[in-house]
């Protein structure tokens, strides 16, 4: 009988799909777009790169996106149910992925504005009170742990448009928002600038963020617990 | 032509005022019969606000009355309608923009009556027309409860409708038409249980406000009860929810509607769209006896007329076909060639409800949103199905929408692709 059993049985799950009980298999709704190991779009544009990040940034990015700090319908949709617990695992996950980094296209843009790029971000504009990007995304722009972002390998599309939703508030993080602040400091023909010279930026080879205390934030962050000075 | 277009406002604001009239003179309050020192010294007591805390997790105030990251009850969600915004208010203990000076009272009057601290008529957004049958003991533990929460000093906005709906008198004819305002009276010839189940789905769960069609006027007269309805403005479809004969729920048993609200997920789907919140905030934690208890009331709807299903004003096999192309390439690794998808992981679409409902809008946004079942204490890592807006054309949707909608035993209407279009940007929450 007990073959009987079996066989009746291996027949009646023929047909029933077989699903690994993982947590990338859980998670489908969000690699659909960002990539299985969070290597982002093909194409580079709007769903960004996820390996690799700080653990404790794209935690916040996902809390942020149910808090509705960061307003983008999708990703609010997704994430709106969502636990603090499910939501680390999840974080843990991306930042344990470690992909090659994909380069993407950069618009050709004169000399001179790749040079203002390169200026705010290593140096900052004082007349403007723009601390460098440096200053908190560290020396390599791979980021600081445990919740500043790299800013090397992302698409062009990618930075000018956080940089653009940072200035029109559908990008926002806990008070005091220091990156509005920046972002708003910031002359428009700068976003380009800055975008662009970022994105044309070869990743280089230890692309892990720094440590915690490798940087003295210029002004006041509440994603750094309000660390940092009041520029 | 404008101004002949235009009679028809103090036309019907001449039927409001004698319709409010009517109405005025032929209502009397109803009052809740508890001596005042009664209510006071359960207002006080720890065991009726423990009490109203569930009670006010089951009606799901919470999800109104919160707005996204904000504060807990503290107002602010805009309920959005087909006459114009509606937030919701601050109902924290807060004295000054919540509930903080309101008496017993004030809140029953609310509650049961649909009128405001200061006499205004309350617009239906907030669901009076069923909390009404809440019984005044109830009503008392829900009072306690808001009561008891921490103030929170945000102010409420006012709402922000059309005219002539922002004229509140336009509300004496709504109700005359559409609200009967009264206590649950228990069925003797039903079951305790029964009765609960009745109780709960009718008055603090207010499943109808949903689950029922509302007409032009948004008001849910002359339909039968959960018997399925398309959501204005947010446009998701709530099912039928009978379980007999032609209904939303047939053949789902006891255990498949305990589940549901329990986890989130039962033999025959899964809970999404707005339901996923209802489950997330309210029925997960609703008692054994309580969800065994709407199971059992939900069993009794009655059977429903068989649907004639209306020819496609087009041939849809083709379309068809193209969807079952895509459903093998996109869909069939996790719910099977044969719809029947995996338990307790990813629902079956043959048999399912909401790949049937009469709109199709269901299937439509599942398949453009995908998304996580909802997260529960049963089921604290749910799977996740890929929003497909990114990938498919409205016309790809269209087509493996309908084929799902006709596979296996589905027989459902075809979806064309202005509708996915439609769908496609209709507001999220």
């Amino acid at each position: 009988m007990l073959p009987l059993a079996l066989l009746l049985g291996g027949l009646a799950h023929a047909d029933a799909p077989s699903v690994p009980d993982t947590l990338q298999q859980r998670i489908a709704a969000c690699t659909t777009c960002h990539g299985v190991h969070g290597e982002g779009a093909q194409n580079g544009d709007l769903f960004p790169r996820l390996a690799g990040k700080p653990v404790a940034y794209l935690t916040l990015q996902l809390q942020n996106f149910q808090r509705g700090l960061r307003k983008y319908a999708p990703m609010e949709y997704t994430v709106r149910q969502l636990s603090p617990e499910y939501m680390h695992e999840i974080a843990e996950y991306f930042a344990a992925q470690q992909v090659p980094y994909q380069s993407s296209g950069v618009p050709n843009l004169a000399p001179s504005v790749l040079q203002r790029g390169q200026q705010v971000v290593t140096s900052g504009d004082p007349s403007r009170q723009v601390p460098p990007c440096q200053a908190c995304h560290g020396k390599q722009l791979t980021g600081t742990q445990p919740s500043v972002p790299g800013l090397v390998g992302l698409p062009y599309d990618y930075i000018s448009a956080q940089l653009g939703s940072w200035r029109t508030g559908t990008r926002g993080s806990k008070a005091p928002d220091c990156m509005s602040e920046i972002a708003n400091r910031l002359a428009p023909t700068d976003i380009t600038a800055v975008a662009a010279w970022l994105a044309s930026q070869s990743v280089p080879a230890d692309v892990h963020p720094q440590a915690a205390n490798a940087i003295t934030p210029p002004l006041r962050c509440g994603v750094l617990d309000s660390q940092g000075g009041g520029a | 032509m404008k101004s002949v277009r235009l009679l028809w406002v103090p036309m019907v604001l001449l039927v409001v005022v004698l319709a409010g009239w009517w109405w005025h003179a032929h209502t009397t309050e109803q009052s809740t019969l508890i001596a005042t020192q009664d209510v006071s010294a359960m207002l006080k007591d720890p065991a009726v606000i423990a009490k109203g805390r569930y009670l006010a997790t089951v009606s799901d105030c919470m999800s109104c009355h919160t707005q996204q990251g904000g504060e807990p009850y503290a107002g602010g969600r805009v309920i959005p309608t087909p006459f114009g915004n509606i937030p919701a208010p601050n109902i924290t203990s807060d004295p000054e923009h919540g509930v903080g000076r309101w008496s017993f009272d004030d809140f029953w009057r609310a509650l049961h009556s649909g009128i405001g601290r200061s006499g205004e008529r309350l617009y239906p957004a907030f669901p009076y027309t069923s909390f009404t049958k809440t019984t005044p003991e109830d009503a008392i533990a829900i009072f306690a409860y808001l009561q008891s929460l921490p103030p929170a000093a945000q102010a409420s906005e006012p709402p922000g409708l059309n005219f002539p709906y922002n004229v509140r008198s336009t509300l004496n004819a709504w109700r005359a038409l559409y609200f009967k305002p009264g206590v649950y009276k228990p069925d003797p010839a039903q079951s305790a249980e029964w009765n609960r189940g009745a109780y709960l789905v009718q008055g603090l769960g207010h499943c109808d406000e949903c689950h029922a069609q509302r007409d032009a006027l948004g008001g849910l007269q002359g339909n039968a009860p959960l018997s399925g309805g398309q959501i204005p403005v947010q446009d998701w479809y709530a099912p039928d929810l009978s379980t007999q004969a032609n209904g939303g729920l047939q053949g789902w048993t006891q255990q498949d509607i305990v589940d549901l609200l329990k986890t989130g997920q039962s033999s025959k789907g899964t809970a999404f769209g707005p339901m996923a919140n209802v489950v997330g905030s309210s029925t997960q934690y609703l008692h054994d006896d309580d969800l065994r208890a709407i199971a059992i009331y939900l069993q009794s709807l009655p059977a429903r007329a068989k649907l004639v299903p209306v020819a496609a004003s087009f041939d849809s096999k083709a379309l068809a076909d193209h969807g079952h192309d895509i459903y093998v390439k996109r869909c069939a690794d996790c719910h099977g060639e044969n719809g029947a998808g995996l338990a307790n992981v990813y629902p079956p679409l043959d048999g399912n409800s909401s790949v049937l409902e009469p709109s199709g809008i269901n299937a439509a946004r599942a398949v453009l949103l995908g998304g996580f079942a909802p997260l529960t204490q049963g089921n604290p890592r749910p799977y996740s199905m890929p929003p497909y807006a990114q990938q498919l054309s409205d016309a790809d949707v269209a087509a493996v929408v309908t084929y799902i909608r006709q596979a296996w035993s589905n027989h459902a209407p075809a979806v064309e692709e202005r509708d996915v279009a439609a769908y496609r940007h209709t507001p999220i929450d």
